[in-house]
């Protein structure tokens, strides 16, 4: 039974057997009783070579229809934007990707200070005082903060706007089910939240208010307007956002957020099916021990000098079991690491830059929808680089994407899936990677398809 | 090595660019025509101006300050820190794999369905239990997802369960885990062999048992005997069995939990499949249970038609919902399925053979040498305890920073939290005997010098690039982040 990830020799098996006092392996599991031990081979898939899994998976992969032989129109919470080659050679550096979590910091100092230019990357563009080392994604991370709202301010009522991402509203339901957290919905009106409907949701029982900008539909919402609602009774405001539109766009913290989520797929994370992404927190520094997850904190060494550890460990829950503030253990490190990688690429200009250019080609894209005649833009607030097209009466979004596939493009996502009201109804996406020629084909391509 | 390595945001010289983006194809109109001044940021965000050449020195420095099995042994007991194949890295990096959208037609993604599908299966037989779900991120994300299905299961049956019992052996996150499904959690002692305490599980169970959460093989390494008892004590009073799967890497083909009365299992494909920890994550927890359970699964699971067409099934109404947006982490499902192929059933069988053969001997190597709480058999990880060196001034956390100096991981330490000084060592079994044995001298070596030469010990680690860090003044004065702003 040779393999190349084995290193066990017959020899090295019977010195050790002697050594332990063994006369068979099976001597070993003599403790699991007989009627619950497995006999026979399990019904798993076989064992291939290297070279035949290697085909056999790209058989699996050339399969999907991927980026490079599709030009994609999709985003609804995954992105195609450029992902710059550098960030996959660090990445594969594997010193960082086959290490544990650093809990022992005089051996782990790279990725703890990489964590802490994180946190301070996710602090500077979300306004906030404290940021975490990462969650699962944007919508357990949207969860969370719901979680947390609810614990400090010992209320049991949230209140989220329809516009918030449909499937981190799932995720924050089945979270509420489990701390008993009654989850209440604002309605929307031309793409942005309906101001008069959330504050009629907002009691002194609300937790929190939670909204995202951009929304689910690309638009950007009004913040400061939302503040002063999600404020007005003491409740929190946690705002998911997308961390490369906080480029150009004013940061939550700075319009009045306690709380701000969202996922760090945007930043040099390849889509990947969805996962694994990067959910980011941040919190004003009243919520500083309240925050899930790891935190990395600096620190001086027995000379003196500079050195990061895993701090504030009095609220996780390795150390306080059923009192922790959430049970997080394993995070996303690597993806933080990617993120960093991406806002250190980028840097002062470049976040800048990306993000001008997916509001141009955004508005450019829109501006073709507008003027095609057969399709429209059902609103009017101010959007990034997503929005909304109104198909014609008669065109069934999901068959029209059916058809734009075989045109070579990944058409937009069929917001009929998840609000019943926009049947007919498709949010596109425009990246700094869509070309205008791309872009033109695309628009000529669907309208062309339309009956 | 020695130097400090500056911040990133140290390195930053105003006019640098480290990045390439396309000019603007489209005729562009100033950006406060088309949003409003009011919503745009006021001053830019303070982020670095870097060259290329600055971001490859900066992270490939941070990487030099950091280790991973690909530097050496690293036996964190409970964490399974084997060795993680570099097909599995190659394979998650295929554009048909990295570059596709969740949303994208069922029809334009059957190769990523098909292997989450043939992975879901393999999942299932390998556990013993009839149906997989591939949602859950990580470890404790699985055991909340699975205990969240334990309560609408009772709620389903119209009965109020509140309560989850779990040995004081246990994984932090599995009462942490408990809470956030809304149980309270009900701690029983460990007997003194370290298992379950039939009579204290007894007295424990009552109508109001939701479940009992459990790893088998525990977190000292042994093999829970009475297992099938536990399960029809449990089962009696109307609870389900709960297992947690840290240590599938001792069992594998030899037993599985749905055979052993489990009702729910969690996976955690970063220890069990050899999926890369990532300094901390990503990780996946899939979870699988028993038919009686299947209609409460988070959607959406992977489904085949009869002529071959996969597609995902958002799951009835019976289901607790969505625990994750998309499909899972779907980088590592790929990771995992790519290492269960490169074995498949008999070599995973030899893998814990050899696991749990490492680990025994180790055991017998250090047991003269360090005080085993546990003497006997053990399955894939044995812990000793650090209380014999108390009467030298030197304690568990000493050595482990001592091994440090000798280019080792340390084991985990001051965990379970039922053995004192608990040093809990994890070999795997991708690492060669000679790897053993030196690690074993090191370990005797280090018993010596905390007689001879104490503070050696007590002043590591010597060579490191910061010795032994402050962690009371990072948790008194917090300095979380570099606040540039």
């Amino acid at each position: 039974m040779k393999h190349r990830y084995l290193p066990m020799t017959e020899q090295d098996q019977a010195e050790m057997m002697k050594v332990i006092g063994i006369r068979s392996l099976d001597e070993l599991f003599a403790d699991i009783p007989d009627s619950v031990r497995y006999k026979g081979t399990l019904p798993m898939s076989e064992a291939l070579d290297e070279a035949a899994l290697f085909k056999h998976l790209k058989q699996l992969a050339d399969r999907n229809t991927d980026f490079d032989k599709a030009v994609c129109f999709l985003g609804a919470g995954i992105y195609d934007h450029h992902v710059p080659v550098v960030i996959n050679h660090i990445l594969s550096r594997s010193e960082f990707y086959t290490a544990y979590t650093p809990y022992q910091p005089e051996i782990s100092q790279g990725e703890l200070q990489a964590i802490f230019e994180f946190q301070s990357y996710i602090c500077e563009l979300t306004g906030l005082k404290v940021a975490n080392a990462s969650m699962y994604d944007g919508a357990t991370a949207l969860a969370e903060a719901g979680a947390l709202a609810s614990g400090h301010t010992k209320r049991k009522r949230i209140v989220v706007s329809r516009t918030v991402h449909p499937e981190a509203r799932a995720v924050l339901r089945t979270t509420a089910r489990g701390l008993n957290l009654e989850i209440v919905e604002a309605g929307y009106a031309n793409g942005t939240t309906d101001l008069e409907q959330l504050a009629a949701s907002v009691t002194d029982q609300t937790a929190a208010v939670i909204v995202q900008s951009p929304n689910f539909f690309g638009c950007i919402e009004d913040l400061r307007a939302i503040e002063a609602i999600a404020h007005r009774h003491q409740g929190l405001l946690i705002v998911s956002t997308n961390p490369l539109a906080l480029g150009l766009l004013e940061s939550p913290g700075r319009l009045g957020a306690d709380i701000a989520v969202g996922d760090a797929q945007p930043l040099g994370i390849p889509a990947s099916f969805g996962g694994p992404t990067c959910g980011f927190f941040a919190v004003t520094e009243a919520l500083m021990r309240k925050i899930p997850g790891r935190i990395v904190g600096q620190t001086v060494d027995r000379n003196g000098k500079r050195g990061f550890v895993l701090t504030l460990q009095a609220r996780e829950q390795h150390i306080r079991r059923e009192k922790a503030t959430s049970n997080i253990c394993s995070n996303q490190a690597l993806l933080a690491l990617c993120a960093s990688v991406y806002l250190s690429v980028m840097g002062k200009s470049g976040m800048i830059e990306v993000a001008q250019l997916n509001v141009q080609k955004a508005h450019y894209t829109a501006g073709l929808f507008k003027r095609s005649g057969r399709m429209s833009l059902p609103f009017t607030a101010p959007f990034f680089n997503e929005f909304v097209v109104r198909l014609p009466d008669d065109a069934e979004a999901g068959e029209v994407n059916r058809r734009l596939l075989t045109e070579g493009f990944l058409g937009g996502y069929d917001l009929g899936l998840a609000y019943p009201e926009l049947k007919g109804h498709m949010l596109v996406a425009v990246t700094e990677r869509r070309t205008k020629e791309e872009i033109d084909r695309f628009v000529e391509r669907l309208e062309a398809g339309l009956a | 090595m020695k130097q400090e390595q500056p911040l990133i945001f140290e390195l930053s010289r105003p006019g640098r660019v480290a990045y390439s983006l396309p000019a603007c194809d489209v005729p562009a109109v100033p950006v406060s025509e088309l949003i409003p001044q009011s919503m745009l940021r006021e001053r830019p965000a303070d982020l670095p101006e870097l060259y290329e050449v600055d971001v490859i020195r900066h992270y490939t420095a941070l990487s030099r300050r950091n280790f991973g099995i690909d530097n050496g042994f690293y036996p964190l007991g409970s964490c399974t820190m084997k060795y993680n194949p570099k097909i599995n890295e190659d394979a998650a990096r295929f554009a048909g794999f990295a570059k596709i959208h969740p949303y994208q037609p069922e029809e334009s993604v059957q190769g990523a369905l098909e292997l989450l599908y043939r992975l879901q299966k393999d999942l299932a037989a390998l556990t013993g239990m009839d149906q997989v779900t591939l949602q859950p991120a990580a470890g404790a994300h699985g055991e909340w997802t699975g205990l969240m299905m334990i309560r609408a299961y009772h709620e389903k049956r119209g009965e109020k369960r509140t309560k989850v019992i779990v040995p004081d052996s246990s994984h932090g996150t599995n009462p942490a885990s408990a809470a956030v499904a809304g149980f309270e959690t009900i701690t029983i002692k460990s007997n003194d062999k370290g298992l379950v305490d039939l009579a204290a599980l007894r007295a424990a169970v009552g109508d109001d048992t939701a479940a009992l959460m459990l790893t088998n093989p525990n977190t000292l390494g042994l093999f829970e005997e009475q297992i099938e008892e536990i399960a029809g004590i449990v089962h009696a009073a109307g609870g389900l069995l709960y297992y947690d799967g840290a240590n599938s890497n001792a069992i594998m083909g030899i037993a599985r939990p749905g055979d052993m009365g489990f009702d729910v299992v969690h996976l955690n494909l970063h220890k069990t499949m050899s999926t890369p920890h990532g300094g901390g994550g990503p990780g996946a927890g899939p979870v699988g249970v028993k038919s009686k359970l299947v209609p409460f699964l988070p959607g959406p699971l992977v489904k085949k038609t009869a002529d071959d067409v996969y597609y995902l099934d958002a799951g009835g109404e019976d289901s607790i919902g969505r625990v994750k947006a998309f499909y899972g982490n779907f980088g590592i499902l790929v990771r995992a399925y790519t290492y269960i192929r490169s074995l498949g059933p008999e070599l995973l069988r030899r893998v814990s053979e050899c696991a749990v053969l490492n680990a025994n001997y180790m055991r017998k190597r250090l047991e003269p040498y360090y005080e085993t709480p546990y003497p006997g058999i053990c399955k894939h990880e044995f812990v000793l305890s650090g209380k014999g060196l108390k009467k030298y001034g030197v304690r568990t956390l000493d050595v482990a920073k001592r091994l440090l100096d000798f280019g080792y991981h340390p084991p985990t330490i001051y965990f379970p939290l039922n053995v004192e000084e608990c040093i809990m060592i994890e070999p795997t079994e991708t690492e060669s005997k000679e790897t053993l044995d030196a690690f074993i001298e090191t370990m005797i070596l280090i018993a010596q010098e905390a007689e001879r030469e104490p503070d050696l010990l007590l002043n590591a680690p010597h060579t490191t690039v910061v010795g032994r860090l402050d962690e009371a003044q990072a948790a008194r004065k917090p300095v979380l982040n570099c606040s540039c702003s």
